[in-house]
């Protein structure tokens, strides 16, 4: 006990990188999940429905599977790399999510005042492109260890794609840096308080919306997602740089990419979208009873939902569903938990809106061709975030240019 | 203060050029020879760094801001010429493109 | 044994064994991946030293795009295996001791003279890290042209790539 008392940031930090962890192997599995169904509620069918309750033990149904798949590996291959790959993958992409603040200084753990943030650098968003930048390194593997010319391929074009949206998705925060003035990360959360004319919150997606609509294009690029997911498309070339991996591999690289979306939409909230800041006026302090209020809605309608429609196992599954649901809301009412809780419902609620829209434009937009994108990429979208970069240096400078003129 | 002794980086950067130069000198690939070239530039980097700490200056760190910029675009001009030169002569080994003429 | 040095023990042992498994590879790819191993090795060392905005362009630019080229460049060209030879035995025998030794009397002649101990002390240097503001209006005021005269450099160097890797039509 002395030793907790001796370092407190010590383990203060181990026990931020133990919750941090579970929620977030938690948050891969069921983005599968939400991704599934919202894809087959758009297309006009159920998606996973039977395994649990509304299909809700899928994804540890398919984590079972991905286990005692066999694990094929290719007799010519560099096993080295083979296996490096994906483990280097999935490792830069969960990385990130340590420089990532979810919440104010409210929480003290063990004596030590902090943020809800793993580790507050000083040059927090320098190092986060830093190592979103390394990630480049696992798909380029991938694909050569592989010694296929389908996942050389798919390799080659997919690291393409991503070193030249790497550059937009640079430039187009650097927008946001200009008038923010600073690389932390939880300054640049704080610099977004306050309200035009009282109620409309001060947050960077009013003055940089083109900076905005670059940096998300850019990051959907990034991550080998639809519509830029043409080296990783069934169609196309089987399967890309991870044709030949199988089981865990495989499994591997689809949680470094879901871990890549859950980065870059946590960036995105945090530059564009005021991160943990509430869009509602401080003076509606009723507004905090939200998070208890929404997830004790979400129990009584799951409540519903078990008495009328379930049968069987599945009514169970759900019973336990809503009480654990009912039991959170509860939670959420305690007054100690709920100043802490506010920073963490407002950032999830904002990244959980980057991530559907994510999945809808998945479901609904076309491929585009491996040329279009380049052209796309190069042609467009960086001349596009350089313009925004010079006018918001226009902007940030024209004052001093008027004072000495 | 415990911070380590400026000097200890010093001897890792004369460690490293040195590792650099036997590799430039003793491998027969040139794409290896030319990332041999990248490994000296990162020791002098390093010893670029450790003097603007000990003197508490900022230049050296701008140097190396350069350095790493002016590598960048050697790497490119350079990786393009062993593309040529590859497509050229099929060949990659050193010892086979030590004529100017083909 | 505290922090600082343990941290500069290990790092520094990551970038000497980069070093040595380029020079031992048998295929490029692998030299490839030991280098970058090097060069995060050296943007961690940077960190040690207070140079944050440093260490992280050395990972974004070094590590994150001129290695990544290095990478391409060797899988298009299918970059075969290097050949072995076999050290003559005057390298073996009489040149690496020699290499060893040269390495440590370098060492003892650098940290007995005058220069070495003022570094060794380090008393002018302070334990905060360079603000990237500092650093930055350094750049942007003394360093203004060649700061530009790089730019130029960097499209001079694109024009290159371009030219050279263009097909014949």
């Amino acid at each position: 006990m002395e030793f907790i008392a001796q370092h407190p940031v010590l383990v203060a930090s181990l026990v931020k990188i133990v919750v941090l962890l579970v929620i977030l192997m938690t948050i891969l599995a069921y983005l599968s999940w939400f991704e599934r169904k919202i894809i087959a509620h758009i297309q006009s069918r159920w998606g996973p429905y039977y395994v649990g309750a509304h299909g809700l033990l899928q994804p540890l149904a398919d984590g079972i599977k991905f286990l005692f798949k066999e694990d094929l590996t290719p007799p010519a291959s560099d096993k080295l790399l083979y296996i490096l790959a994906p483990f280097l993958a999935l490792t830069l992409a969960m990385t990130t999510l340590a420089l990532i603040p979810f919440g104010p200084a409210t929480v003290s753990i063990f004596g030590h005042q902090t943020h809800l943030v793993v580790a507050n650098v000083d040059i927090g968003l320098l190092f986060l492109f830093a190592i979103t930048s390394l990630g480049v390194y696992g798909v380029a593997l991938a694909g050569w260890s592989s010694n296929s010319k389908y996942s050389l391929l798919g390799g080659l074009r997919s690291s393409a794609q991503m070193i030249s949206y790497e550059v937009s998705l640079t430039l187009s925060v650097v927008g946001v840096l200009l008038l923010a003035g600073t690389f932390n990360f939880n300054e640049l959360v704080t610099s977004q308080q306050g309200y035009y004319f009282h109620f409309i919150p001060r947050w960077r997606i009013g003055p940089q919306f083109i900076g905005f609509l670059c940096y998300f294009t850019a990051a959907i690029a990034e991550t080998n997602r639809a519509p830029f997911d043409l080296p990783e498309g069934e169609q196309e070339l089987v399967g890309g740089f991870h044709t030949e991996y199988s089981s865990f591999k495989f499994a591997m690289f689809f949680m470094a990419e879901y871990a890549n979306m859950v980065t870059v939409s946590c960036l995105a909230t945090i530059l564009f979208l005021g991160g943990w800041l509430s869009p509602f006026p401080e003076r509606w302090t009723f507004m905090q009873y939200l998070p208890a209020v929404s997830l004790l809605a979400l129990a009584v309608y799951l409540a519903y939902d078990t008495a009328v429609n379930m049968r069987g196992i599945a009514r169970f599954q759900l019973a336990v569903v809503t009480v654990l649901a009912g039991g959170l809301g509860f939670l959420c009412l305690l007054p100690g938990v709920m100043p802490v809780i506010q920073g963490p419902f407002w950032f999830t609620f904002k990244m959980g809106l980057l991530l559907f829209f994510y999945v809808w434009t998945r479901s609904t937009l076309p491929r585009l061709r491996y040329d279009q994108l380049m052209s796309f990429g190069w042609k467009l979208l960086l001349p596009v975030s350089l313009l925004n970069l010079v006018m918001t240096a226009l902007y940030v400078i024209f004052p001093l240019l008027v004072k000495r003129g | 203060m415990s911070a380590v002794p400026i000097s200890y980086y010093l001897v890792l950067s004369a460690i490293l050029f040195g590792l650099g130069v036997v590799a430039f000198v003793f491998k027969h690939n040139i794409i290896t020879i030319y990332m041999a070239i990248e490994l000296m530039l990162n020791a002098v980097n390093l010893a670029f760094v450790a003097f603007a700490r000990a003197h508490n200056q900022l230049d050296g760190l701008v140097f190396v801001f350069f350095v790493i910029v002016v590598a960048a675009a050697e790497s490119a001009v350079g990786l393009a010429i062993i593309l040529t030169i590859a497509q050229n002569r099929q060949s990659l080994n050193v010892e086979r493109v030590n004529q100017l003429k083909f | 044994m505290s922090l600082p040095f343990i941290l500069f023990f290990v790092f520094a042992f990551f970038a000497v064994v980069g070093a040595i498994l380029l020079i031992v590879a048998r295929e490029p790819i692998h030299s490839a991946l030991a280098l970058i191993m090097v060069m995060v090795a050296l943007a961690a060392l940077y960190l040690l030293l207070g140079a944050e905005f440093v260490a992280a362009v050395q990972i974004i630019v070094y590590a994150g795009a001129i290695m990544v080229l290095f990478v391409f460049v060797i899988m298009l060209l299918n970059a075969g295996v290097e050949e072995r030879t076999n050290w003559s035995k005057l390298a073996k025998y009489a040149g690496l001791p020699l290499g060893v030794f040269l390495l440590f009397e370098l060492t003892h002649w650098i940290a007995r003279s005058a220069v070495g101990k003022s570094i060794a002390n380090g008393s002018e240097a302070t334990n905060a890290a360079v603000s990237t503001r500092a650093l930055s209006e350094m750049l942007f005021r003394k360093y203004l042209f060649p700061f530009e005269a790089t730019s130029i450099l960097i499209l001079i160097a694109i024009l290159g790539a371009l030219v050279l890797a263009k097909r014949d039509e």
